[in-house]
């Protein structure tokens, strides 16, 4: 492949301690030629310490941000130094970072936003999922398949592809609420005229941890969903991104050594 | 129904047209517009058919219903105020670690002697 995008991935992780080393060794094997950023929101455990010890960049949010504002973080060091393309990866390991050059493949590089999907139940049914739960996500994702122009069966899916200027918008505009950015992003897209497509890949049960999705939380997260919904509805777009994108990123302070 | 009912309907009402033109907005976090819906929904049930108040009042033992309401509001405040200063003890904790991470940061990049 002759790719020669400079390509950041973003592994936003809080207390994974267990599964970021063997993630991180994943990346890197992958995806011999990325930068990789850890963004540790906020850990109690090793997770900074052992990601470091693999010799990536890593960020220590100084408090919890959730998974959006450790994204944010992502989106902005990306945005800052130019990256042409961002991945984003969850640290516990539940996606194969060996499906990532697919997604890359199918990133599209020309001007507007673009983001690829990774995609989970699509050719692994066998990924244990309570029912409830897996009809909300599909009827969630039949709805948002209808505003962004795009079949798309899993819209949680936190694996994921963003071109340059997606790159720009999600740096001012990346959702930080809690338990729903994935979802909220994909809507700020469309709203932004993103190309917005879905990749399958098989999802495996996380290395180590807890999921974040209880019964009562994903309860909640439907709730939320629900709002999200009613407001995207009721709400003006937001305005367009000035165009061209930013060319002049803030001075980057270079680390000491 | 009363004048009294179609007042509270009417304000009630404008209370849930304003916190929805807030979050149209996006001046109001939906966390908090939530909470704010969440009372305005049953008294506009209440404002609609009185005579369930009074029979919730009465099952409860309350013998002048609106008493009732008084005390269920007053509790209902009582309860923001106290998730009111929680969160502004946790926005004044962040606000001081980040003035401490800037104030370390601006002495290593040399600035602000």
């Amino acid at each position: 492949m002759t790719d020669r995008r400079r390509v950041l991935v973003v592994v936003p992780a809080w207390n994974e301690a267990g599964a970021i080393a063997s993630v991180l060794d994943e990346i890197a094997s992958a995806l011999p030629a990325a930068d990789v950023l850890v963004v540790d929101d906020f850990s109690s455990d090793a997770t900074a310490a052992i990601a470091r010890a693999t010799g990536v960049d890593v960020i220590s949010n100084i408090f919890n941000l959730g998974v959006g504002g450790a994204m944010r973080v992502g989106f902005r060091y990306g945005a800052d130094r130019g990256y042409d393309a961002l991945v984003q990866i969850d640290a516990d390991g539940q996606h194969d970072p060996a499906s990532v050059p697919a997604l890359l493949e199918a990133l599209d590089s020309s001007p507007g936003p673009a983001v690829v999907i990774g995609a989970r139940f699509d050719s692994s049914e066998d990924y244990p999922v309570p029912r409830a739960r897996r009809w909300a996500m599909r009827l969630l994702a039949a709805y948002l398949s209808r505003l962004t122009g795009c079949r798309l069966t899993d819209a949680t899916s936190g694996l994921r592809a963003y071109n340059r200027d997606a790159i720009a918008l999600f740096a001012r505009t990346y959702p930080a609420d809690y338990l729903s950015d994935t979802v909220e992003s994909l809507i700020i897209a469309s709203e932004a005229g993103a190309r917005i497509s879905q990749l399958s890949t098989v999802m495996r049960p996380r290395i180590a941890g807890t999921p974040s999705q209880s019964r009562p939380r994903a309860l909640l997260y439907l709730s939320r969903v629900a709002l999200m919904l009613f407001l995207q509805a009721i709400r003006p777009r937001r305005p367009a991104l000035p165009s061209p994108a930013p060319t002049n990123p803030r001075p980057i302070i270079e680390e000491k050594p | 129904m009363t004048g009294v009912h179609l007042t509270v309907l009417l304000s009630t009402g404008a209370a849930v047209a304003a916190v929805v033109e807030l979050l149209r907005r996006r001046h109001l976090r939906e966390k908090y517009a939530v909470v704010w819906l969440a009372v305005c929904l049953p008294m506009i049930v209440f404002a609609i058919a009185p005579n369930l108040f009074n029979r919730l009042a009465h099952a409860i033992g309350v013998i002048n219903p609106p008493d009732l309401l008084t005390v269920l509001a007053c509790l209902f405040l009582l309860v923001v105020c106290v998730y009111m200063s929680w969160e502004l003890g946790r926005l004044e904790d962040r606000t001081r670690r980040l003035a401490e991470e800037v104030a370390l940061l601006r002495r290593d990049v040399g600035a602000g002697h």
